[in-house]
């Protein structure tokens, strides 16, 4: 079994949707996340605040630096993530078309390193 | 029993593939494999050429090629670190396809896996299951052969950290990574049939190679309509390969010499055309295919059959370029003025191909300055020498009108 990360970027920013299709967004996320735990699949998950909610830790100089906002302005934005667990490839993709489906976004899908 | 260097030389590529996905099954390592097939086969080629050739050549490579990496193995001392990545590749338990026990058809599936971008699913397609060498593939690229090298080993390295699988894909998978391999062997095929970097018009070697590839693929999947409809293609289309060139000018379709087509490869491309239309699931190829069928169908084409087909194309793969093609067969049946204006309003500025279907139809329409501008357009853009220059050809005798 190798771990995968499924996360879910948004393109400018968080997308701005009505509280209707919100709640079918949540419902249909809440359907996949019951589906993957059943199938024992599940390691980690969530979603993430707005990015001005972030805090940068620069600890490589002498002093740890904390600096108020995102890491770089980039147009993207990490909306959450989940961590699976997968035979291979073609079973993480599996899991993530399914996950971008749910959450109604691009996702991107990456291994952990091995031990 | 005595044996020309060249039969040699035809057995070991063919027999390349098998050799390497057998080790990638055994040592689950595609370094490994890669390394102890090529010095199997370099083994061979001194051996049989000097000895004749062994009873059952095949099984002689993969014994060898199968010795070969256990003294690597050994020598290497490496053991436990092969061991590790071994488990990477072991083939999956439970495949959908078990009757299709072949290792080629996973190896197949692993190099043209979606996950890898799609230069890299041709170049380890063309070395991995073809056996072309690093500097073939790079000089049928044009693609300095570092590049090339970086290319391949990046492709490696995602497919052991990502754990791209060896083996078939998913059931439900199958159509899409069908076509996935489908068009790595259609790209294979067009990159020789239109050269389109280098100095030469055509790569034979390449399309030969790709029409290989897409009856090996077939025998490993007969039950795959597109499948046949790919090798359908390439027979039909490769068929036409000794009428395509005037000297160093490119003919095209309607003024070649039907005498010099290969009638063998037109008379099993039609074969495979009507099995497709007995399995009743049209799709891509099949559909590209059944339109060769047409052009290659008596003495002359049937375009209304063609623009049919063209229409099919259009709901069950559309793109701008197909919307161009069927223009031209439009023009065909309906004339240059109504084709003209489905042209016009595709836009495909960049592309050669439009500039050239326009400067045709205009120079049809009797607008000579238009034609003629719209040929330069078209030549400055095409990569293909041949047909550069019958573009100019035509550009040239619109002005002597």
């Amino acid at each position: 079994m190798t771990q995968y990360m499924i996360s879910v970027h948004h393109t400018g920013g968080y997308p701005e949707v009505d509280p209707e299709t919100m709640q079918a967004q949540f419902a249909a996320v809440d359907a996949f996340n019951k589906e993957i735990t059943g199938a024992g699949k599940w390691v980690f998950g969530g979603g993430l605040m707005p990015r001005d909610t972030a805090t940068m830790v620069d600890g490589t100089g002498p002093e740890t630096v904390l600096v108020d906002g995102p890491y770089a302005e980039t147009k993207e934005v990490l909306g959450g993530f989940w961590v699976i667990e997968a035979e291979n490839l073609d079973e993480a993709l599996n899991w993530a078309s399914k996950a971008s489906k749910a959450c109604a976004a691009p996702v991107e899908v990456r291994p952990f390193q091995g031990e | 029993m005595t044996v020309t260097d060249a039969e040699v030389d035809r057995i070991v590529r063919a027999e390349y593939g098998r050799v390497v996905a057998t080790l990638v099954r055994r040592f689950g390592d595609l370094d490994l494999a890669e390394e102890a097939a090529g010095e199997a086969l370099l083994v061979a080629v001194q051996n049989w050429r000097r000895d004749g050739l062994p009873p059952n050549p095949g099984g002689w490579l993969v014994t060898t090629a199968g010795n070969r990496a256990i003294d690597r193995i050994r020598r290497e001392s490496v053991r436990d670190a092969r061991q590790k990545e071994a488990l990477v590749l072991t083939p999956e338990a439970g495949d959908p396809l078990g009757a299709v026990d072949d290792d080629r058809l996973r190896l197949i599936f692993m190099c043209a896996h979606p996950a890898l971008a799609v230069e890299a699913r041709v170049a380890l397609t063309l070395r991995l299951v073809a056996g072309l060498s690093m500097a073939e593939i790079a000089a049928a690229f044009v693609t300095p052969e570092t590049t090339m090298a970086q290319r391949l080993t990046r492709a490696k390295r995602k497919i052991k950290a990502a754990r791209i699988p060896f083996g078939v894909p998913f059931a439900h998978d199958l159509p899409a990574r069908v076509s996935s391999v489908a068009a790595v062997i259609y790209l294979v095929f067009n990159q020789g049939y239109f050269a389109t970097s280098g100095d030469v018009p055509l790569r034979g070697e390449l399309c030969d190679e790709a029409i290989r590839l897409a009856r090996l693929l077939r025998r490993l999947l007969p039950d795959e309509p597109e499948v046949l409809g790919l090798l359908a293609l390439l027979l039909l289309t490769d068929a036409r390969r000794p009428a395509r060139f005037d000297g160093d000018t490119l003919v095209p379709l309607a003024e070649q010499d039907r005498g010099r087509w290969t009638r063998s490869l037109i008379e099993e491309g039609h074969e495979l055309v009507r099995e497709c239309l007995r399995r009743q699931r049209p799709g891509h190829y099949q559909i590209l295919a059944a339109i060769n069928a047409v052009h290659t169908d008596g003495p002359t084409t049937d375009w209304p059959q063609v623009l049919a087909l063209y229409d099919q194309l259009m709901v069950v793969a559309p793109s701008k370029v197909v919307a161009l093609n069927r223009a031209v067969a439009l023009a065909e049946v309906d004339g240059p003025a109504a084709a003209l204006a489905e042209v016009d309003a595709l836009d495909l500025l960049p592309y050669h191909a439009w500039h050239a279907t326009r400067a045709d139809l205009l120079r049809r329409l009797n607008r000579p300055a238009e034609a003629a501008s719209a040929y330069e357009a078209a030549i400055a853009l095409a990569d293909n020498p041949a047909e550069r220059d019958f573009l100019g050809a035509r550009r040239a005798a619109l002005q002597k009108s």
